[in-house]
């Protein structure tokens, strides 16, 4: 554990161009990203003749633009080794109480910026008991999870805020001029770079870094760390209170629930993208291609028809498998190197075939039934 | 041989003093003080808050709680987490419930077993990955809360078993009363010993410790670590698998949307009973109580009549409090013990 920080806060805070071979392409999780992409381009456009249409690729992408903005806050505090689970909670809940003051007949803009404000008031609490209380984020976000979402409910409770103006709805659902490329397309490309320049070209950015390397060493070195996590949390609340209020604009309407369980799409997207849940590593460049690649997959497997579900299945096997992926020479190394292996090839024997016997039974139990349907 | 005479040194007002002292250090002590500032006043505004069938009420609704929290605590005390628990008693109820409408003559003895066997399987899986993948539990455990939903959806075509369709023997699993209580309680309060006694007692209860707070320690102490961890994330499994059956039994159906969202109340549920995130800290007892505050919160906010769309705030509310005020009084208490 130990080694491995080491030798991360080695390569990531002194990033020195290296000299480059073609091979070292592969050793970036980011070139990795980019051909699973090329991959799944090709195989869709096999598949179904409407994956390239331009009105579909404008329609969907503007699907994934909330999930996008929420998680470049997320990847700054995944750096940090921090996780912030209330993002999809406080964009319900200041998307609510837009909704809540729109249906009393106040102006929108003023309860949108109202959103806004509680959205900042939200990431702030977070950011206050994470920087200063010292309560472990997970702890934190979790219960503010519940927190947030149960204000949503309480503003709005079954009701739901519909007939935005719209200018309003321009935000979420218009194009700009001439062109295919939605509002909130645009939206989170200039918040991306936005963070990119400041993640990856300022101190601030390094600090970042630096605190999820090693925060005491940063403390003492001098890094005002209690103030930068409050700031970070602050900026997930703003922008997941921003992804709130396109949301609403997309859909023409807010219910309470809108975005229930999208904190997980968020930190999927973030840590396929490379990001190390242990902080300290990733980039956003790689967030924001793992990011196109989910939205394509998705967007791929609704042309074909496959559940919403089972596609979360898709994405959640291409998670583990891709963490797993980078492990498997290691662990080839090592099977060689052991002293131990028929003991080991019983064990891979032994697992595969109580996993067969699963699928068996699940198959065979569900058949009777399934066909009568 | 001479015993030394310490405790003669010791006046009786300091051997009391000391005494308390110990109480207070206990993690358990600021949860329960929480609990009961939190019943008292609620029994206040609702004298029935403390009536022989409102107490059984809040029981067997944490029951299921209780055994998956168990099991969670366990897995966070190596410093993991796993968030699949709820995706596994999804998938498990949903497969029981599916054999339960073919042959309802199921012994409902052959149907737990098969909950729990179904459940450790799922379970070996996460540990599989995480111990010899080498991926955090976090993250391997996001992915199979997704692959398992997703697996119910695919099995059942999105289709319920209804309480219709099950036979007798699996609703008086949880409800039938031979012993004058619920089973489901019963069933709860067993496990709750066995982990007790196993976490205690048993060589591999205090390796799961070892193994949280010092994983380099462990290792040098001849610990297979990656032994623990599997472990820990197949008990967690099987209990789940368990809670499955039990879920199947308590609400009478399997619906393809079981038990979602149910990870984070068992996390809650281990956390705020005094289980430390960092690893290495965490007991039974305070799980139960973990689960007991959750119970209670739940409870009152319906018997003071909130409104229902107002609840998860509340709820969400009492959970920050109780794991601020836990902090501060922890911090308090060792602030004055220098």
């Amino acid at each position: 554990m130990n080694s491995r920080s080491a030798s991360n806060s080695g390569k990531d805070i002194s990033e020195f161009p290296e000299k480059k071979s073609f091979l070292s392409i592969f050793k970036r999780w980011e070139s990795v990203l980019v051909i699973l992409l090329v991959m799944v381009v090709i195989v869709n456009t096999n598949l179904s003749p409407y994956f390239l249409n331009k009105n579909n690729l404008s329609r969907t992408s503007s699907d994934f633009m909330e999930i996008g903005l929420m998680m470049l806050p997320m990847v700054i505090i995944i750096i940090t080794g921090n996780i912030d689970l209330s993002v999809a909670s406080t964009m319900g809940m200041s998307a609510s109480l837009m909704g809540l003051l729109h249906n009393y007949g106040v102006n929108i803009w003023i309860a949108a910026a109202a959103g806004l404000l509680l959205g900042t008031l939200g990431g702030a609490l977070n950011g206050y008991l994470i920087g200063r209380t010292k309560l472990p984020a997970l702890v934190v976000t979790l219960g503010t999870y519940a927190f947030y979402r149960g204000l949503a409910y309480g503003f709005l409770g079954d009701q739901a805020a519909r007939n935005y103006p719209a200018d309003f709805t321009f935000i979420g659902q218009g194009k700009i001029a001439g062109t295919l490329i939605p509002i909130p397309v645009v939206i989170f490309i200039l918040f991306a770079i936005v963070f990119a320049l400041v993640l990856h070209k300022t101190s601030f950015g390094r600090y970042l870094y630096s605190i999820g390397n090693n925060e005491d060493a940063t403390r003492y070195s001098g890094v005002p760390v209690n103030k930068i996590i409050f700031r970070i949390y602050l900026l997930s609340g703003l922008i997941s209170a921003i992804a709130g209020l396109i949301l609403a604009a997309r859909f023409g309407s807010t219910r309470p629930d809108n975005g229930t369980g999208l904190e997980l799409s968020v930190i999927t997207a973030a840590v396929l993208g490379g990001v190390d849940i242990d902080g300290g590593k990733g980039t956003l460049y790689g967030a924001t291609l793992s990011l196109l690649l989910i939205g394509l997959l998705r967007f791929g497997m609704g042309l074909l028809n496959i559940q919403g579900q089972v596609q979360s299945t898709v994405i959640g096997l291409l998670l583990i498998v891709s963490i797993l992926f980078p492990q498997i020479a290691g662990a080839v190394a090592a099977f060689r190197n052991s002293y131990t292996k028929k003991k080991i090839l019983l064990a891979i024997l032994g697992f595969l075939l109580v996993y067969i016997a699963f699928f068996v039974f699940f198959f065979w139990s569900r058949a009777p039934i399934v066909n009568i349907i | 041989m001479k015993t030394k005479p310490i405790t003669s040194k010791l006046t009786a007002s300091e051997a009391v003093k000391n005494i308390l002292w110990e109480l207070i250090r206990m993690r358990e002590i600021s949860t329960s003080i929480i609990i009961l500032v939190l019943a008292f006043s609620i029994t206040l505004r609702a004298p029935s808050f403390l009536s022989a069938n409102n107490i059984l009420n809040i029981m067997m609704n944490i029951s299921i709680l209780i055994i998956v929290a168990l099991a969670q605590a366990m897995v966070i005390i190596t410093r993991g987490i796993d968030l699949s628990v709820s995706s596994i008693i999804g998938l498990v109820g949903m497969m029981v419930g599916f054999i339960l409408r073919l042959y309802p003559e199921t012994p409902i003895v052959f149907v737990v077993f098969l909950g729990m066997l179904l459940g450790s399987i799922l379970g070996s899986f996460n540990g599989l990955i995480i111990t010899f993948g080498n991926v955090p539990p976090i993250i391997a455990t996001l992915g199979t809360l997704s692959i398992y939903r997703g697996l119910v959806f695919f099995y059942s075509q999105g289709t319920w078993v209804n309480s219709y369709e099950l036979p007798i023997s699996i609703k008086l699993l949880s409800k039938g009363t031979p012993l004058g209580v619920p089973n489901l309680i019963l069933i709860a309060i067993l496990i709750a010993l066995i982990a007790s006694y196993f976490l205690k007692y048993t060589r591999t209860g205090r390796d799961i410790y070892a193994v949280g707070s010092n994983p380099d320690a462990a290792h040098y102490a001849g610990v297979r670590l990656n032994r623990i961890k599997f472990l820990v994330y197949l008990i967690s499994g099987l209990l789940s698998g368990l809670a499955a059956v039990l879920w199947v039994s308590r609400f009478e159906s399997a619906q393809t949307n079981s038990a979602l969202g149910f990870e984070l109340q068992t996390v809650t549920a281990a956390v705020v009973g005094g289980v430390s995130t960092s690893g290495g800290v965490g007991s039974v007892p305070g799980v139960l109580l973990g689960a007991l505050l959750l119970g209670i919160i739940q409870n009152s906010l319906n018997l003071i009549r909130i409104s229902a769309f107002w609840q998860l705030a509340a709820q969400g509310l009492l959970i920050l409090f109780a794991v601020i005020s836990d902090k501060a009084i922890t911090e308090r208490v060792r602030r004055i013990r220098k």
